[in-house]
């Protein structure tokens, strides 16, 4: 029997010590009509030979194209240290730290993280992490609400080029609790938001302003005179960002001259694989004055009865278990083993690592752009500033473009005409530090190619 | 020997040094990056050699209990074996070079799992439809509640708002009605563990959207009259929701389909031994029954003949929506989906099995040696309740002394002070990967603790003597506020 270590006679004795006839009777509460005897619909049990064999198969079938999607997950290279340790049993196997005493090395890694992750967004303080960027984002604005008290509105300003799927799971999120997530417009030209668009709102009640750096199309946000603007609205300023850019770009916490109020973003850039999608990690960092304003596991540094330094979850008068109906949020996990990984990588690399990271991967955007707008039918969408990520116009349809690419093993960007179809044909492409002169060649033949054959047909 | 203390990585950073073997090239941050909108000084992050940073974070894991190191008899949370094979494989690189929204030509090895996994979830749940999208228990409840709303208002019944759970619920119950913008209606369970019928009648209505249940429920028992309870719900015009924190306890046994249910989230990092990993990632996947096929949350995997294809918006436009930016905690659902093929229809029926064999056993073992269950003339489920009201009158030692204690004996502590209802509780799951001289050596160290209560109570009040720590100060950490580290700082 797969991962159970009973003997017959093991059974036999426990059943002796129960005082019960069989296992059949200790389930004698149920009701006879309930019970069912056999699971239809689930397959044979199999060797871990035999999955091993099923899952390398399913795997190799995925192959491994040289990718160039980014919107929101990206590729960057993640040292074998990490995922080494990580999947150690000690941190891979361990339940949540309640029991402080049996968790100090999950506490003091939170610890470590939520330091490091305090300074890299410039903020006071963070949390032990959310679920993911966009459920971070649900939270924060959720979290905006009860921290401005000021504000009766529950009225959110988010520009619609604010990563597309963060807006639809905050309104799936948050809309129940009576939140309203109204648009702001960005300019076609440069595909920013335009402060001037904020200024129209003055005189409203508004609870935030969500901005996001780079935005979705990679372009990067006049993020001072924005969070000015917000200011003056008397809004809180919710910015969503890429850890990675913060090794160049200026962190929210200096933005203007107040600085962000709420940081939020996803994680999964430092030392996360892809991985389809999951698991990720969400990061949410604060001022002090709303820490008690702000969902999720928090640890502190405090001493034992000795005297010792210890660490403990802390505030936990905001969460779910001890205030229930009244909790800042249900949220009873955070994505520690994640976090954990996230640390270690932001070790690995330090500040020099994370900062030549940051720069190679705009560097190569840089050397993509240039290459894929040489191409006949091919031109930039914006003239803005970007970090790794820029999106490209099109003279026909993206899709049977991008087809045609996967079939030559290249994953093309990320095709907007769902979510932007204003934009026309347009395509959001992204190179990290992990491409190649020679990977962003390919690319650009490939592309040409597919182009010169569509017109062609 | 592993240390009892490790420094802080920071404590270990020199300027200069760091694993430089890891870091691309260097070179000038691209000019036309306005200077305005950089950053200006560089980010507290430690600067230590790669062997610095393994050897830190491992002397790190070191301090930690964990199911590979030690017996975590944890109620309510299921911490079994989480099988090496699960995390080798899908950890495959063609699984984690996948791009989410790369296309699903390539991705038809991924989406095959995930749909023969949903496939899998129905049969074991007796429900409709399945979605794997939520990403820890908690949001599988909100994706829950938020579907039986928008059930209602799609019926234009829109005084529904009341959402029912017994006082023995876990906290995420209510905090989790009040997300969905519902009123928390808490009703009583009644001595023997079952829920007070009268209660519940008397608080259904026109106003009832649903209730949640676990079934057993938190108190370690099966909730006998379930079939009662569905049908008084069901007659006021509500839904049932089946928190599956304790599906382990009925695998292959019974179905939350069959018991009247018409949503349930399931806890795959629970019964289908997904890692807890210090505190997530979970994976809440939620199951329907037919009325709420058209809301469950997006994305899902459909098949068209030998294709598999994501189901959007445009397939279900009465969807709840998006939980998260992709496909949920995708890799958590690999690992639970090997975990489910390894064990295959008999081994699952097994689990409920051997997990209801070992509670029994452990009970019967500790009320031997003198502990008092809570609900002694109950059947245990898969976990069960010891209540040290007795051992705190008489010896002033608390359920959470006996917790700690058992920390030194070297077995992780049971779940305390939950259900908030027992007093003095200790809340005891062994799991049915545990054997038998693993249970015996648990019960072992309870008979020490007994007899020390009785000798030394003093002993316990101070516990654990042999940890990394001692009993930490609390009121201190959330007083004076020590959240990030700054250079020169100690506790």
């Amino acid at each position: 029997m797969p991962f159970i270590p009973h003997t017959d006679d093991d059974v036999r004795e426990m059943l002796a010590a129960i005082g019960a006839p069989s296992i059949e009777a200790l389930f004698d509460e149920i009701p006879r009509e309930l019970r069912i005897q056999s699971l239809n619909g689930v397959p044979e049990g199999l060797s871990e030979l035999e999955i091993g064999r099923l899952m390398s198969e399913r795997a190799r079938q995925d192959g491994r194209p040289l990718n160039f999607i980014g919107a929101g997950a990206y590729e960057h290279h993640i040292p074998s240290a990490v995922w080494a340790i990580v999947s150690r049993g000690e941190i891979y196997s361990a339940y949540t730290p309640y029991q402080a005493e049996a968790s100090q090395g999950t506490l003091q890694s939170i610890y470590e993280y939520q330091t490091m992750m305090a300074s890299l967004t410039g903020m006071q303080v963070s949390n032990a992490t959310l679920y993911d960027g966009g459920s971070a984002l649900a939270e924060a604005a959720l979290m905006a609400v009860r921290a401005h008290r000021k504000s009766a509105s529950q009225r959110l300003l988010v520009p619609a080029n604010v990563h597309p799927h963060y807006r639809k799971v905050a309104v799936t999120t948050a809309g129940n609790q009576g939140l309203v997530f109204d648009p702001l417009p960005w300019l076609r030209d440069s595909g920013r938001v335009d402060a001037a668009a904020l200024a129209r709102h003055a005189g409203e009640d508004i609870t935030a302003v969500v901005i996001q750096q780079p935005n979705f199309f990679g372009a990067i946000e006049d993020v001072d005179a924005l969070t000015d603007a917000a200011h003056a609205l008397g809004a809180l300023v919710i910015a969503v960002v890429n850890p990675t850019s913060l090794a160049i770009l200026k962190p929210p916490g200096e933005w203007g001259a107040k600085g962000a109020d709420i940081v939020v973003g996803e994680g999964q850039p430092l030392g996360v694989p892809l991985s389809s999608g999951g698991p990720y990690f969400g990061f949410m960092a604060t001022r002090m004055e709303y820490v008690r304003q702000m969902p999720g596991r928090i640890v502190g540094r405090t001493v034992d009865l000795d005297g010792r330094e210890g660490f403990a979850l802390t505030l936990q008068a905001r969460e779910q278990h001890i205030r229930r109906g009244k909790a800042t949020s249900n949220i009873c996990t955070n994505q520690g083993l994640l976090m954990t990984a996230a640390t270690i990588y932001l070790s690995i690399m330090g500040p020099e690592g994370l900062e030549r990271v940051a720069t190679q991967s705009a560097l190569r955007t840089r050397e993509l752009v240039a290459a894929l707008g040489r191409v006949q039918g091919v031109r930039r969408a914006f003239e803005s500033p970007y970090f790794h990520e820029a999106v490209l116009q099109f003279d026909r349809p993206v899709a049977p473009v991008l087809r045609a690419l996967a079939e030559r093993d290249i994953i093309g960007g990320f095709d907007l005409a769902d979510d932007y179809p204003e934009l026309g044909a347009a395509l959001l492409v992204c190179a990290t530090e992990t491409k190649t002169t020679a990977d962003i060649e390919r690319y650009a033949a490939a592309l040409a190619e597919a182009l010169r054959a569509a017109r062609a047909a | 020997m592993p240390q009892r203390s490790e420094k802080l990585i920071f404590e270990y950073s020199r300027p200069g040094r760091g694993a430089a073997g890891q870091w691309p090239a260097r070179a000038e941050v691209p000019a036309d990056l306005p200077a305005t909108l950089r950053r200006r000084t560089r980010p507290l992050l430690p600067e230590v050699s790669e062997l610095e940073a393994v050897r830190h974070f491992t002397r790190l894991s070191q301090l930690n209990f964990s199911i590979d190191t030690h017996f975590y008899p944890l109620g309510s949370c299921t911490m079994k074996y989480n099988p090496k094979a699960c995390n080798q494989y899908a950890m495959l690189p063609g699984f984690l070079a996948r791009h989410p929204l790369g296309p699903e030509s390539r991705g038809q090895g991924f989406l095959a799992c995930m749909h023969e996994l949903q496939e899998m979830l129905k049969a074991v749940t007796g429900m409709r439809g399945v979605s794997l999208a939520p990403m820890a228990g908690a949001q599988g409840e909100f994706a829950g509640v938020a579907m039986i709303r928008a059930y209602h208002r799609a019926r234009g019944d829109l005084a529904r708002n009341e959402i029912i759970v017994p006082e023995a619920a876990h906290g995420t119950n209510p905090a989790t009605a009040t997300m969905c913008g519902c009123v928390v209606r808490e009703i009583p369970v009644r001595a023997d563990g079952d829920v007070d019928l009268d209660a519940l009648k008397a608080v259904v209505g026109p106003n009832t959207a649903g209730i949640m249940l676990t079934n057993p429920s938190t108190l370690g028992v099966f909730e006998r009259r379930i079939k009662e309870v569905a049908a008084i719900v069901h007659a006021a015009g509500g839904l049932l929701y089946y928190d599956g924190a304790n599906l382990n306890a009925i695998l292959g046994k019974v179905r939350p389909g069959d018991m009247g249910f018409d949503v349930i989230h399931m806890n795959l990092h629970k019964t289908f031994s997904t890692p807890h990993g210090g505190g997530g990632p979970g994976s809440g996947a939620v199951g329907v029954g037919e009325r709420l096929l058209p809301f469950l949350p997006i994305p899902l995997v459909g098949r068209d003949g030998e294709h598999y294809r994501w189901l959007s918006e445009r397939d279900l436009p009465q969807s709840i929506g998006r939980l998260s930016a992709f496909m949920g905690n995708a890799g958590v659902l690999l690992r639970a989906y090997v975990y489910m093929r390894m064990l295959g229809r008999e081994g699952m029926s097994r689990v409920g099995d051997y997990a209801t064999l070992n509670a029994n056993y452990l009970l019967a073992k500790l009320t031997q040696a003198g502990y008092d269950a809570a609900y002694p003339e109950r059947r245990a489920s898969h976990e069960f309740i010891i209540t040290a009201r007795r051992q705190a009158r008489e010896r002033q030692v608390t359920a959470m002394d006996i917790a700690k204690r058992l920390l030194d004996y070297g077995f992780h502590a049971p779940t305390t002070y939950f259900p908030l209802l027992v007093p003095e509780c200790l809340l005891i799951e062994p799991t049915e990967t545990e054997s038998r001289e693993a249970l015996d050596a648990f019960v072992e160290a309870m008979v020490k603790i007994a007899q020390e209560t009785e000798s030394n109570p003093q002993l316990l009040k101070e516990a654990p003597h042999s940890l990394p720590v001692r009993r930490l100060d609390d009121v201190r950490a959330a007083r004076q506020l020590d959240l990030v580290w700054r250079p020169g700082t100690a506790a």
